[in-house]
């Protein structure tokens, strides 16, 4: 059955913008949205940011739909796109950009977990324009022996710049790995003014 | 069990459709309405959904029902008042293609239901049967009978 009537009945066309957005903004207000998420853009390029109730539980240089996939199986399936919920995180985040020094974000540490987890919150400690070797950050969270589990906890930062892997570098003056390559940890340095060239 | 997709993932791949569906089974002044409606009860029940095999034909489920109580609260409403039918205006569809979608309205509720997930929802008629409650030969035998009441009106 492929004729001129079953042709116009397979209609064409997408969802209206303003349908769109009454239907996110309703799923909002009914509180049926466990993982909001937007993109953002930076000058390092565009951003994957993603929160819970709880807080800010992604921030990815990859964009796509493999971060959210992740999200999905690991806090919840019900991931939409609304980018009013995370007007307060892109706002900070172009600040920084601009200077800011500190973020003032709740967080949700859903992603890591374990040693990680204490790795992390460790590095929070470390502040703006100042840098940490692998081995310091494994004696600050209490097991100077587990430098390569820190490089394992920067590489799986689930919320970078934020959490901010990028001031971990290798004892001996090299910049070492980044998730989101070496170019975007010199910039991030630059800009804090830890790194002068 | 194969682990649920992000819901965004799922409405960016079948929203479209869904969309047409009720617009076409509803018609246009209700549409937004009644797709809010669907993909709120679709976002509710989500997490709890022990397959993942079949997402489409499970959306198209919730949205179906959806269609079936705006339908009856339409006749309802006839029934207590006489409200005139939805004259669907401001349409942004050409307007020969809104008398076609009249006619996909005014069939039997099976029929049109049969009819819209063929063709608008592109699902398989052994999708379809289970959908409205009916075999898959009946589902088949429904959008024939649709299609051929459709096509008698039109050359009428």
């Amino acid at each position: 059955m492929n004729d001129h009537l079953t042709n116009r009945l397979r209609a064409t066309g997408s969802v209206p913008a303003d349908v769109l957005d009454q239907v996110r903004a309703a799923a909002d207000a009914e509180g049926l949205v466990d993982v909001a998420w937007a993109t953002t853009d930076s000058p390092l390029g565009r951003l994957l940011v993603a929160t819970t109730p709880v807080g800010l539980v992604r921030l990815s240089y990859r964009v796509d739909d493999e971060v959210l996939v992740e999200l999905a199986d690991r806090v919840s399936p019900r991931v939409l796109e609304l980018p009013a919920r995370l007007d307060a995180v892109r706002r900070q985040l172009d600040e920084y950009f601009a200077g800011r020094r500190n973020f003032d974000l709740p967080l949700d540490p859903t992603l890591s977990v374990g040693f990680r987890l204490e790795v992390l919150e460790e590095l929070r400690r470390v502040g703006y324009g100042t840098t940490v070797s692998y081995g310091d950050l494994a004696r600050r969270a209490g097991n100077p022996g587990a430098t390569r589990a820190v490089g394992t906890a920067m590489r799986t930062n689930p919320i970078a710049i934020v959490q901010p892997c990028h001031r971990v570098l290798p004892a001996g003056g090299a910049l070492g790995n980044y998730a989101g390559g070496v170019e975007r940890k010199r910039a991030l340095l630059r800009l804090e003014g830890a790194l002068l060239v | 069990m194969t682990a649920l997709p992000p819901f965004s993932a799922l409405l960016d791949e079948h929203g479209p459709a869904v969309w047409r569906f009720v617009r076409a089974s509803v018609g246009p002044s209700d549409a937004a309405d009644c797709y809010q409606e669907a993909v709120l009860a679709a976002l509710r029940t989500y997490p709890s959904l022990t397959r993942a095999d079949n997402l489409k034909s499970w959306l198209f489920t919730v949205a179906h029902h959806k269609a079936i109580d705006h339908h009856r609260r339409v006749a309802r409403r006839r029934e207590t008042a006489e409200f005139p039918p939805d004259p669907a205006a401001g349409s942004p569809v050409e307007p020969a293609d809104e008398l076609l979608w009249d006619a996909v309205r005014r069939l039997p509720t099976k029929q049109q239901a049969a009819v819209l997930h063929r063709f608008v929802a592109d699902l398989t008629y052994a999708d379809i049967g289970p959908l409205i409650g009916c075999s898959e030969a009946a589902a088949r035998q429904n959008v024939r009978a649709g299609l051929a009441t459709i096509r008698k009106e039109w050359s009428a």
